[in-house]
C-alpha cells in the first residue's frame, strides 16, 4: 500500500477579503501525497487549484489572505505545519523541501540575469560552496533536464531560450536543491503541443530520479490519464471528487466529473457531433449559495429527495473503495447517471 | 547649423549692436569687418567651423586678438571670446546640476522604495503628499520662498555671495553654502517625479511572475527587493536620470536666475533677451544639444549593460 504521505493537507481554507465580500477561493481541502506519488488536480479556471498550492508554498500575501487549516510536511526532522509556521520557517522550506514551477516560463525567469546567475542563486541558498561549485551543479542540472550544450548555454539569458527550453530551466532550478515535493502549476499550458509531452515526460523522469511527491495542476484530462496516480477534481473551491486515476477516468462518481469526461471529443467517432459541454457557469465564490455548489448545473439533482441539494452541502464521502465524492446521490444512482450520459 | 541659419536671417544687425547710440556708420562698418561679418553667410559658417578646430583671429595689426581653439566666436557685447564665457559659466552650472542630481536621486528613489514597501500606509500617503506638492509648485515660487524665507532670513546665505562663484577646491564650505539652496529647489521637482516613478515601477515589478519565482526559490524578502525587484524597476529610471542630468547641464535658467548664479542658463538667457549676443547663443545651444546627444548615447550603452535583452548579438 501507500507509504506515509509526505504532504498532508487537512481542512485547508483560503479566502480573500475584497470590496464585494469574502472570496472563498478554496474550501475544506484535504488530501495527501506521498513521495513517488503523483496527484493531479483538475478543474476549470477559478476552481481553487492554484490558490491551494500557493497556500501550501506560503506564497500568498498573509496580510491580504485568510488561511485556516493545516498542511503538514513530514520532514525527516518531524512534521511542520506550513500554514501555522513562522513565515521565516516556511521560507526556508521553499526551494529546499518543496518547489514549484509555474504556468508561463516566458515570464517566470528574471529577464536581466543569466541562467547561471539564477540557478546558482537558488543553489547557494542551501549549499555551502564557491560560485564554481554552484556553476558545476547548475550545468549538471541543465544536462539532466535535457538542455543541449549546457556548459555554454548556462551563461546565456532567458530571452535566448525557447519556451520549452525555459520550462526545462525552470524545472532545473526548482530541483537543484533536491526537493521532496514538486508542485507543477499547469507546466505545459503555455507551450506548443509537441513540446508539452516532452516536458511532461521530463517531469515524470525527474520525479523518479528524485523520488518526489508531485502535485500536477492541470485542466488537461489527457495529462491526468497519462501520469496521475490519484486525482482531485475541484469545483468552486472544493474537492468534489478524489480517487485513483483509473477510478476517476473510467468510473467517475460526481456529476461534474462525469460531465467533464464526457466533454472530451473522442477521435474515431463515426458521426460528427457537436462538442458536449456542461451547461451553465461556475458560481461566484463570493457568498456561495447554500447547498451543493454544482446544483445549478447538475442534471441529476432532481433525483435527490427532499430538495437536499439546495439545502445541505454534501460532504466528501467514500462512494466505493478509496474513491470519494461530494454528492448526495448513492453509488448506484451515480452508476446509472454515468450510463445515461455516456450513452447519449 | 540650423541655429547658425536662423541668425543669418534675423532682422538684427550684429555689427550695429557692437557699440552704443553714438555709433557712426564708419565704426559699425569697421567692426563688421573686424568680426568677419562682411563676408557671405556660407563663408562665415566655414570660418566658424574652422575656428572650432584651430582657433580664430579677429582684426589686424594692433587691434588683432585671438580666440584659441575651440573658438565659438567672439561676444561683441562682452568683448570676450565665447569659449571663455562658457568656461567661466560651466563650473557653476555643473556644480548646480551634480549636487541637485545626487540629492534628487537619493530622495526620489529612497522615498519611492519606502512608499512602495508600505503601499497604502501612512508612509505612502506622506510620499504622495510630497509628490503632489513637489510637482505642482513651480520652481520660481519654491525658489523665491526658500531664498527669502529660509536662506536669507536665517542668515544661512550671505547676500554678498550671490552672483559670485566660489570654487569647491578653494572654499568647500563656502561652495556648499552657496549651492545647497539651489540644489534643494532644483531637486524638489525632480525628486517628486522620481518618487512617483520609482513607487509605481516597484509596485508593478512586484507582481511580475519572476518575483514570484524568486520567492518560490526561498529567497528572503530583502534579497528579492534588492536584487530582483529594484534591478528591473530602476533600469528605466536610469535612462530618464541620464537625460534629465544632461538637460540640466545645458543650464537651469529659473534656478540660476533666482539665486543669481552666473551659469550657462543665465548666460544664454541674457544673450537672448538683452544683448542679441549671437555667438554666445550659438555656443550655448550647441553645448546643450551636445550634452543631450552624448547623454543619450551613454544611456543607451548603460541600458545595454542593465538589460541583456537589448544587447547586440
Amino acid at each position: 500500500m501507500r507509504s506515509k504521505p509526505f504532504l498532508e493537507v487537512k481542512n485547508l481554507n483560503v479566502a480573500f477579503p475584497t470590496r464585494d465580500g469574502l472570496v472563498q477561493a478554496s474550501n475544506e481541502i484535504s488530501f495527501t501525497v506521498a513521495r513517488g506519488e503523483t496527484l493531479a488536480v483538475v478543474g476549470e479556471s477559478g476552481s481553487g487549484k492554484s490558490v491551494t498550492s500557493l497556500a501550501i508554498m506560503g506564497l500568498h500575501d498573509r496580510k491580504r489572505t485568510q488561511i485556516s487549516g493545516e498542511a503538514f510536511l513530514n520532514l525527516e526532522s518531524g512534521p511542520v505545519d506550513v500554514i501555522s509556521a513562522d513565515e521565516e520557517v516556511v521560507r526556508k522550506l521553499r526551494g529546499k523541501a518543496m518547489s514549484m514551477i509555474f504556468q508561463d516560463p516566458m515570464s517566470a525567469l528574471h529577464p536581466y540575469y543569466s541562467i547561471e546567475n539564477q540557478l546558482v542563486e537558488a543553489w547557494s541558498l542551501y549549499n555551502e560552496g564557491s560560485k564554481e561549485d554552484g556553476k558545476k551543479r547548475a550545468i549538471e542540472m541543465l544536462d539532466l533536464v535535457g538542455i543541449p550544450d549546457a556548459k555554454k548555454r548556462v551563461e546565456e539569458f532567458p530571452h535566448q531560450f525557447s519556451g520549452g527550453m525555459r520550462q526545462r530551466v525552470m524545472i532545473a532550478m526548482a530541483l537543484i536543491n533536491n526537493p521532496s515535493l514538486l508542485i507543477a502549476d499547469e507546466p505545459t499550458t503555455a507551450l506548443d503541443v509537441t513540446v508539452q509531452s516532452q516536458i511532461l515526460q521530463l517531469i515524470r523522469d525527474m520525479q523518479k530520479e528524485f523520488n518526489m511527491a508531485l502535485i500536477l495542476i492541470t485542466h488537461d484530462l489527457g495529462v491526468v490519464a497519462e501520469v496521475a496516480d490519484r486525482v482531485n477534481v475541484m469545483y468552486a473551491g472544493k474537492i468534489v471528487e478524489n480517487g485513483g486515476a483509473e477510478d476517476i477516468y473510467y468510473r467517475p462518481d460526481h456529476p461534474y466529473s462525469i460531465g467533464l469526461l464526457n466533454s472530451i471529443p473522442k477521435i474515431g467517432e463515426l458521426e460528427s457531433k457537436r462538442l458536449v459541454a456542461i451547461p451553465g457557469q461556475p458560481p461566484s465564490l463570493i457568498n456561495l449559495p447554500q447547498g451543493c455548489s454544482f446544483r445549478a448545473r447538475c442534471s441529476f439533482s432532481d433525483r435527490v429527495p427532499n430538495n437536499l441539494c439546495a439545502t445541505t452541502a454534501p460532504s466528501l464521502d467514500e462512494k466505493s473503495s478509496d474513491h470519494f465524492s461530494r454528492c448526495h446521490l448513492t453509488e448506484a444512482e451515480l452508476v446509472e447517471a454515468r450510463k445515461e450520459i455516456g450513452g447519449k | 547649423m540650423s541655429v547658425f541659419g536662423i541668425f543669418a536671417v534675423l532682422p538684427v544687425d550684429p555689427a550695429a549692436l557692437t557699440c552704443g547710440k553714438t555709433c557712426t556708420p564708419t565704426i559699425i562698418e569697421a567692426n563688421r569687418h573686424r568680426l568677419g561679418l562682411d563676408v557671405p553667410v556660407q563663408v562665415q559658417y566655414g570660418r566658424f567651423l574652422k575656428g572650432m578646430v584651430v582657433g580664430r583671429h579677429y582684426g589686424e595689426g594692433a587691434a588683432e586678438f585671438k580666440c584659441p581653439a575651440p573658438a565659438f566666436g567672439y561676444s561683441f557685447n562682452r568683448h570676450e571670446c565665447v569659449t571663455k564665457l562658457i568656461g567661466d559659466a560651466f563650473p557653476i552650472t555643473f556644480s548646480l546640476a551634480i549636487g541637485a542630481f545626487i540629492l534628487w536621486i537619493s530622495i526620489g528613489i529612497g522615498l519611492g522604495i519606502v512608499a512602495a514597501r508600505n503601499k497604502n500606509q501612512w508612509q505612502d500617503r506622506l510620499a504622495t503628499a510630497f509628490v503632489l506638492i513637489g510637482t505642482s509648485l513651480p520652481t520660481f515660487i519654491v525658489g523665491i520662498l526658500i531664498l527669502l524665507f529660509v536662506a536669507l532670513k536665517f542668515h544661512l546665505l550671505n547676500p554678498l555671495d550671490l552672483g559670485r562663484w566660489i570654487s569647491p577646491y578653494q572654499d568647500p564650505v563656502g561652495w556648499f553654502k552657496l549651492f545647497i539652496f539651489p540644489w534643494i529647489v532644483l531637486a524638489l521637482l525632480f525628486a517628486a517625479t522620481y518618487t512617483r516613478f520609482t513607487r509605481s515601477n516597484i509596485i508593478e515589478t512586484s507582481s511580475e511572475d519572476y518575483i514570484r519565482t524568486a520567492r518560490a526559490k526561498g529567497l528572503p524578502e530583502r534579497d528579492i527587493l534588492r536584487k530582483h525587484t529594484l534591478r528591473a524597476a530602476l533600469a528605466p529610471i536610469a535612462t530618464i536620470a541620464g537625460l534629465d542630468f544632461a538637460g540640466l547641464l545645458g543650464g537651469a535658467i529659473i534656478t540660476e536666475t533666482i539665486f543669481d548664479l552666473p551659469g550657462l542658463g543665465r548666460l544664454s538667457l541674457k544673450a537672448v533677451l538683452q544683448d542679441y549676443d549671437l555667438p554666445t547663443i550659438l555656443a550655448t545651444t550647441i553645448l546643450a544639444a551636445t550634452f543631450v546627444v552624448v547623454a543619450n548615447l551613454l544611456v543607451d550603452i548603460a541600458y545595454a549593460y542593465l538589460d541583456p535583452r537589448v544587447r547586440v548579438a
